[in-house]
């Protein structure tokens, strides 16, 4: 069958083709699209054999759960944004340790250029720490195929298997053939090995040595596998690495026209391509790829040190933020970027258009009356988080004064009040909290710090488009059981004519000298209306 | 055959139904294509563009190299001058004429509408006005625009309209005839004006 697919639609496809059990993932531009995908497959072919695809609250949770899943013999799949893997990554680098029964694939979305994120981290490297294989499609119907043989990578090898993807590929567009049917779903099958999941020094020492001993296998299986290929040019004296999309770019470009090209999309590095092509007498390899230097690093401990390797460590390509065709230069290996043909008919300076919250957001009540109350006191200091309500850092709120990570918010308002630093508030929303701010809340409880937790409570994901929240309906409780006095436990509705209860409401609570909550809670006003529209 | 347009808006306006529609007209065609979206932070009232290629031939990039799209397709005047690194020298522009004001600094709108005109080719169209004329609501500005861009586009009318046909079914029957006149008009405009 023929279908326009998103590259994350067809990443989930593909999923569904190879008999997946269970998608677990938080989330998170720009991965969010493939769990959606995956759920509404599921509402609509409620006859076929289910696939569990309900939200987790975070993605350390998530990884767990697939890695349980696994165990039991089935297919699971991750996802999440780059900066997720920052949070799962204790069970992910340990999951290669276990290895697994049932076939895990997770995927991590890069974002270069930060389009939604707040760093370019290269996920790539998480691969090859955690010593396990990567693919990284350069187009949709590789992200559609690449997710069927990551999973039987996975089943094979007994490792997990990481799908990189970046925004480009994530977000765009293409004809993607699939499958007529799903391939069936694994039977539940519990681990031969007893012995395998317990990572006891004793028996992770044995696995270790297992993942060890499996390195020369990956490397091969780059190799000869077919998802690298390396062709001869005319020109062998120059050679261009392309990795992922990048060799989309290459391709675009016409640099490729006459010299050798080494297309990667299977990791660890396919050592026998890359010697072939210096046997071919490479001098010159220009390596592109999306993200940071990876490969232009890795593929100096390959080749000998007289061939020149350009990329975006010595500035042939940016050192940061995506890549483009305009990237490189049609003469050659991309010394000077492509100029706008166009670009000085602007004729005028054009104001940016930067995004804000919503017209009736409850966010921006919110803001309102913080600001104001946190106005009587003299620094008061607003520590923000992730989500819609982190737009509160511009104008014309300019409310808040850090933003770093889920969960942040409420851990560096207390380590600031530790420091003697009054008021400290922390701002944050209800996904964020459940996601990673209660254990911090529990710190706070713990030594009654001094600090305001607001959380902005609008009954979902809003910034990912409005998935459900983990703790929709608990947050009071959440709130109390983790050790914060009912008293000072306390809702209020963000609205413009309640105004001087909701300062009053903040004021009382920044007086009060120990932990407490305020929570703001009305409907994100995207949900309301699709709800209104349905 | 091969057409690259960049799709171009503020968050919300509806391009990525302009991108569907095309799109489902290209599949139809039998031709190849590659859309390039915004999604996550953008959306939330800021820029947002789509880059779309479609092409008889393979694409590679799923972004358009900068100096080659056929044409610049804005729900917003001022929107649509933001993209003009990517314009061919002989591109054409087909945007709304309809400012959407909410920033402080915009610019006076007649400067706006100048810097437009001074490219030989280019359709500036009221797309409040003609949705009101057909008796649509301002939801199918999208489908209006859509319509003046055909004569650009390389497809037939017909193909475009069962493209369209196909991305509203899902609806009701009263939104596809709505699209399909605001469509319609849209290029009766575009005909008479080109």
């Amino acid at each position: 069958m023929k279908h326009i697919l998103l590259g994350d639609e067809a990443i989930a496809q593909g999923a569904i083709d190879a008999g997946l059990s269970g998608v677990y993932a938080y989330p998170g531009t720009p991965s969010t699209e493939i769990t959606e995908y995956i759920q509404l497959a599921q509402s609509k072919k409620q006859d076929s054999a289910p696939i569990f695809c309900q939200w987790a609250t975070n993605e350390k949770t998530a990884m767990e759960a697939a890695l349980g899943m696994t165990y039991a013999g089935k297919r699971a799949l991750v996802c999440m944004k780059h900066v997720g893997m920052n949070v799962c990554a204790d069970a992910f680098v340990n999951s290669a340790i276990t290895g697994v029964n049932g076939g895990l694939v997770v995927v991590a979305a890069d974002d270069p250029s930060m389009h939604s994120s707040q760093n370019e981290q290269d996920s790539r490297f998480y691969a090859k720490f955690a010593l396990i294989p990567c693919f990284e499609p350069s187009n949709q119907q590789e992200a559609y195929d690449m997710t069927r043989r990551a999973f039987d990578l996975s089943e094979q090898l007994h490792v997990p298997v990481l799908l990189r993807v970046t925004t480009r590929m994530a977000h765009s567009r293409a004809m993607v053939m699939t499958a007529d049917s799903p391939r069936a779903q694994n039977a539940r099958t519990l681990p031969a090995d007893t012995k395998r999941f317990i990572l006891l020094p004793a028996f992770a020492k044995r696995n270790y040595a297992d993942l060890l001993a499996k390195q020369p296998e990956f490397v091969r299986l780059s190799e000869t596998g077919g998802l690298n290929t390396y062709k001869r040019g005319s020109n062998t004296k120059r050679a261009i690495v392309a990795c992922g999309i990048a060799y989309n770019y290459v391709q675009e470009s016409g640099i490729a026209r006459d010299v050798s090209v080494l297309k990667i999309t299977q990791y660890p590095l396919p050592v026998a391509l890359i010697n072939q092509m210096v046997a071919d007498g490479a001098e010159e390899v220009l390596v592109a790829e999306e993200g940071q230097p990876v490969v232009e690093e890795l593929i100096r401990t390959v080749i000998p040190s007289d061939i020149r390797i350009v990329g975006r460590l010595t500035g042939a390509l940016p050192r940061k933020g995506e890549l483009s065709p305009d990237c490189f230069a049609i003469d050659g290996f991309a010394q000077t970027p492509k100029t706008a043909t166009l670009t000085e008919k602007s004729l005028m300076t054009l104001p940016g258009r930067p995004p804000s919250m919503c017209q009736g957001c409850g966010h921006r009540d919110m803001y309102t009356a913080l600001n104001e109350v946190a106005r009587e006191y003299n620094e008061a200091r607003i520590f923000g988080d992730i989500g819609c309500y982190t737009l509160g850092a511009l104008p014309p709120f300019h409310a808040i004064h850090a933003c770093v990570e889920m969960g942040a918010s409420i851990t560096m308002a207390k380590g600031a009040a530790d420091a003697g630093q009054y008021p400290a508030i922390a701002v944050i929303g209800d996904s964020t909290f459940t996601h990673s701010g209660m254990t911090g809340l529990l710190d706070c409880a713990n030594c009654n710090a001094d600090v305001v937790v607001l959380i902005s409570d609008n009954l979902t994901t809003g910034m990912t488009g409005g998935q459900d929240s983990a703790g929709t309906g608990k947050l009071e409780r959440i709130c109390m059981a983790l050790g914060v006095p009912e008293e000072h436990v306390r809702t209020v509705v963000p609205l413009a004519k309640n105004m001087e209860e909701m300062k009053a409401v903040i004021r009382e609570e920044i007086n009060y000298h120990g932990t407490s909550v305020v929570i703001a809670r009305r409907e994100c006003i995207q949900t309301l209306k699709r709800k209104a529209r349905k | 055959m091969k057409k690259d347009i960049i799709l171009a808006g503020v968050g919300g306006q509806g391009i990525l139904s302009i991108a569907t529609v095309i799109g489902q007209s290209a599949l139809a065609e039998g031709w190849y294509l590659k859309q390039a979206e915004v999604h996550g932070m953008s959306q939330r009232g800021g820029e947002v563009q789509s880059h779309l290629r479609i092409s008889t031939n393979p694409i590679w990039s799923d972004l358009i190299p900068q100096g080659q799209a056929d044409i610049i397709l804005s729900l917003e005047p001022l929107e649509a001058l933001r993209y003009l690194p990517w314009l061919a020298p002989d591109g054409c522009i087909v945007t709304s004429s309809v400012p959407f004001r909410n920033i402080d600094s915009y610019p006076d709108i007649n400067e706006v509408y100048s810097a437009i005109q001074t490219f030989p080719k280019h359709i500036l169209i009221d797309t409040d006005a003609i949705v009101k004329e057909v008796n649509a609501p301002v939801q199918a500005a999208n489908m209006v625009l859509l319509g003046a861009a055909i004569p650009m586009l390389g497809i037939e009318p017909e193909i475009v309209e069962s493209g369209l046909k196909k991305v509203f079914a899902r609806k009701s029957e009263t939104i596809v005839q709505t699209n399909i006149r605001a469509l319609q008009a849209g290029y009766d405009y575009a005909s008479k004006n080109l």
